[in-house]
């Protein structure tokens, strides 16, 4: 069971409750100070995406944040409801620490080609940066399938000082 | 913390200071301003962000789009941040080679007018 649980409705100006919250949490579970920067900027990125995604799919439905943290992480898994069919998403884990490759698509929301740039100014930049931006913050970051929709699930391994 | 926008003309650059939180629900607005400010002919700009507490990738994409913007009339926009943490998104995302990011705005001004 998540220590906390988030729900809201897709709208943007809840994507910053959001990341109080998760900010919040992460620093009453012991995360690093110097980490809690990275979980709000990666936590804002997904909630972000997830909220663009289900004002174009699926208005009303909410959006779920579970935060989880135990002896050996804390994780933050952000869940939309969008329909698979609309994602054309890839699943799996990615970039980890740099290890791994992001994948060449990626799920709706982390801009997935619908941004023009000629001649308009762009609210969000093309070609999953945003999926980059958590991978570089995050530890290790999943996207799967889940339910009807996708998660995106981000931690951060505990350090020792 | 909401998003303030102010600006003011220094040395014909147009000078944006930013304070609060840019993201997805105040992004909008720094668009408008940057496009109201094209519009107005300004194609001079320096983003001073030195009061901006949160930035994300929809921040990001907005001043992306005001460099294309700027750039469509030979112009130029600068940004002028020291803040580590706002730093960090620029470097991830390998935008401190798109932007020219300055200590101040003075340091932005003198750096534009060097290459006039």
């Amino acid at each position: 069971m998540a220590t906390v649980e988030v729900t809201f409705t897709p709208l943007p100006v809840h994507v910053r409750t959001a990341r109080l919250v998760a900010t919040a949490v992460a620093r009453r579970s012991g995360v690093a100070e110097s980490l809690l920067d990275e979980v709000r900027l990666a936590v804002g990125e997904a909630c972000s995406r997830a909220v663009e995604a289900h004002l174009r799919h699926c208005p009303g439905q909410p959006i779920r944040v579970a935060l989880t943290d135990d002896a050996e992480q804390f994780e933050v898994v952000v869940t939309d409801a969008v329909p698979d069919a609309e994602h054309g998403m890839p699943v799996g884990t990615v970039a980890a620490n740099g290890s791994t490759a992001v994948p060449s698509a990626v799920p709706a929301g982390f801009g997935g080609g619908s941004v023009v740039i000629d001649g308009e100014v762009p609210l969000r930049l093309p070609d999953g940066v945003g999926l980059a931006v958590i991978a570089g913050l995050a530890d290790d970051v999943r996207v799967a399938p889940a339910g009807s929709g996708t998660s995106v699930t981000m931690s951060w391994k505990r350090r020792t000082a | 913390m909401d998003l303030k926008l102010a600006h003011s003309n220094k040395d014909g650059i147009e000078i944006v200071d930013v304070e609060g939180e840019i993201d997805v629900y105040t992004a909008p607005r720094l668009r408008e301003l940057l496009i109201e400010l094209v519009n107005k002919k300004n194609y001079q700009l320096v983003v001073n962000m030195e009061k901006v507490e949160f930035l994300d990738s929809t921040g990001l994409g907005v001043l992306v789009g005001g460099l294309k913007r700027v750039r469509a009339h030979d112009g130029s926009l600068d940004l002028v941040c020291t803040q580590e943490r706002i730093l960090k998104i620029f470097r991830i995302t390998g935008l401190t080679k798109v932007f020219g990011i300055h200590e101040s705005v003075d340091q932005a001004i003198a750096a534009r007018k060097a290459e006039k």
